[in-house]
């Protein structure tokens, strides 16, 4: 007994122990934060300006990433695509998740009719290709990023119901739910007042394994012409003008590619970390 | 099993009402008024969009619109292109090809690569190479297919000079050639998902009592693999595969788009940029069918991996 607790513990401490990637994903995602924070008064250039004459540049001491068509700064252009990167990754995840809560609390808690209604939906929207409906749905009202982020919100909102709801079903049986009851403690009050703080963390992970998914997505949208309006300093929207001069400035469309992996990839990361720590602490 | 496809299909048939009545008010759902929808950017006069509200039925009741529309679309009469002014139908016969080649290479690549790779890394679970191969799977999950589609498109196309960077080829060998890289690019995600899956499914049997019974009787390790361990982790593998098949298409647009193949893909994103709504119509259509199709295919797929799973209770 005491040999498997033993075992236990030094696997728990091992899983919660911050890896040399974990770390380097969180510093890189810090680094990126401060880019969209802070964005004009970090680049090296202004990422606007227009030097049609130095037009499609390879790599160069002033320009480190060289320029574009418009001869505009490939670097500065990306650091400022941080913004509606972040920005978006963390609306969509965020609003998701808000919807789920809602949703997930009332349909796992309250079950019955409720519960099989929200379930369908969900089954539903898991069958349809997501992406597809985005492309659609976005484009037939006009594209444009706020109506980008909306519809992922909506699309991403299935899913993340039912992983609240098995979050709650856990909770159920446990005895601080009986023991409310028992106190008379109102439906509404038990899911929100009693069940949700015990289920936070978990969501809170999920959020943040969302964020890539979310980022992902808008950028593939803004790629297609769809998401945010032409010509803005974004990730997406640079591969799609820029993979055109490949052949003579390549960085034009490779850094904005690499950004959304690594960005991307330092989420995941950094999300099931946090996974793991949480679901332990349950 | 011809019962249980027909039973099947039937409840398909609700879903296919649902969903072309969702693809119908795509039309009305457009910014603008429908025959505005209808004509796109181009110049009209009264009398045309008088005769496009004739020949769209939209002076009459929204519901008998639908019906007057679905008989059309059953006849085989989705429209016609706003932009060419072609059939629709045509414009999607001539581009289907190279996108279900694009699916096909992709999955095939996936598949033949994931799943060794996933029973490799299983049988040598927490060795290096084992954490190796997880590792660079969570870096495939998360990659973006455009972004991944674009660095191969610069290292093997541009820099190494190995592959073509434009064009769609012809005849098999040489098509194949040309869409390798794109077939690549659409294949790693997927692969990523197979090589988690089946590393799972196959740590999950080999603990089994049944995979140690067999070896105790002596039955060689590679009839154990592949008469037992291997069927039975193959279930969430397929699983796997049919929902990504299904999200497959999603990526084929993106790829499409980066290399400039003239499949669905880009003719959807074409559409929907031009608010082509007959174009965009009939293709989302066809994706639910094909979706319907898959889903139902997995099911009959299950039963014959598994004899257990009988039909109807597939959904366990």
């Amino acid at each position: 007994m005491a040999e498997a607790l033993e075992l236990r513990r030094s696997r728990e401490t091992k899983r919660r122990r911050i890896t040399l990637m974990v770390a380097l994903s969180l510093v890189f995602l810090v680094v990126l934060v401060v880019f969209a924070a802070f964005g004009t008064a970090i680049t090296p250039n202004d990422h606007e300006e227009q030097r049609l004459f130095i037009s499609d540049t390879p790599p160069s001491a002033e320009f480190w990433a060289g320029t574009d068509q418009l001869g505009r700064d490939i670097f500065s252009r990306t650091i400022i695509g941080a913004r509606p990167a972040l920005v978006g990754a963390v609306a969509v995840s965020v609003g998701a998740f808000t919807i789920a809560t809602v949703l997930g609390l009332v349909s796992g808690y309250l079950g019955g009719a409720v519960d099989a209604g929200v379930m369908r939906w969900a089954d539903l929207m898991l069958a349809l290709p997501g992406l597809l409906i985005a492309i659609v749905v976005v484009g037939v009202f006009g594209g444009g990023f706020w109506v980008a982020v909306l519809v992922l919100i909506l699309l991403f909102a299935a899913p993340d119901t039912r992983i609240v709801r098995s979050a709650v079903l856990e909770q159920r049986p446990l005895p601080y739910i009986e023991a409310a009851r028992t106190l008379g403690v109102s439906k509404p009050r038990v899911m929100f007042g009693h069940v949700l703080p015990n289920i936070l963390p978990i969501i809170f992970a999920y959020v943040v394994l969302d964020f890539a998914f979310a980022l992902v997505a808008l950028a593939g949208l803004s790629f297609l012409g769809l998401g945010i309006e032409p010509g803005a300093a974004d990730w997406g929207r640079m591969l799609a003008e820029n993979k055109g001069i490949l052949f003579t400035n390549p960085w034009a469309a490779v850094l904005p590619a690499l950004l959304i992996i690594l960005t991307a990839a330092s989420m995941n990361l950094v999300g099931d970390w946090m996974y793991d720590r949480f679901s332990l602490r349950q | 099993m011809a019962r249980y496809v027909a039973g099947r299909l039937l409840i398909a048939v609700p879903l296919l009402i649902v969903i072309t009545f969702a693809v119908f008010a795509l039309i009305h759902l457009a910014p603008g008024t429908p025959e505005r929808a209808l004509l796109g950017a181009r110049q009209s006069s009264p009398e045309t969009i008088a005769a496009i509200r004739e020949k769209w039925n939209l002076d009459e009741p929204f519901l008998f619109q639908y019906v007057l529309w679905l008989k059309a679309v059953v006849t085989g009469d989705i429209g016609r292109s706003i932009q060419s002014g072609e059939a629709v139908t045509a414009a999607i016969g001539r581009r289907i090809g190279l996108t279900i080649f694009l699916g096909l290479y992709a999955t095939l690549i996936a598949l033949v690569v994931g799943i060794p790779l996933g029973m490799w890394a299983a049988l040598r679970r927490g060795s290096r190479t084992d954490r190796a191969v997880v590792g660079v799977s969570v870096l495939g999950v998360s990659a973006p297919t455009f972004a991944v589609g674009l660095l191969l498109l610069y290292v093997f196309g541009v820099v190494l000079d190995w592959f073509p960077t434009f064009g769609s080829g012809e005849g098999f060998w040489n098509r194949a050639y040309h869409l390798t890289l794109p077939a690549l690019a659409l294949a790693l995600a997927l692969l990523a998902l197979i090589v988690k899956i089946t590393r799972a499914a196959m740590i999950d049997e080999l603990d089994k009592d049944y995979v140690a019974f067999a070896r105790s009787r002596g039955l060689s390790r590679r009839r154990i693999m592949s008469r037992y361990v291997l069927r039975n982790s193959l279930i969430p593998v397929v699983t796997v595969t049919g929902l990504i098949v299904v999200g497959l298409f999603g990526g084929a647009v993106l790829i499409e788009v980066t290399f400039g193949l003239p499949g669905l893909g880009t003719l959807l994103v074409d559409s929907v940029l031009t608010r082509d709504i007959p174009v965009v119509q009939a293709l989302v259509l066809l994706t639910a069918i094909f979706v319907i199709v898959v889903n139902l295919g997995l099911d009959v797929l299950y039963t014959v991996i598994d004899p257990r799973i009988r039909f109807g209770s597939a959904e366990s």
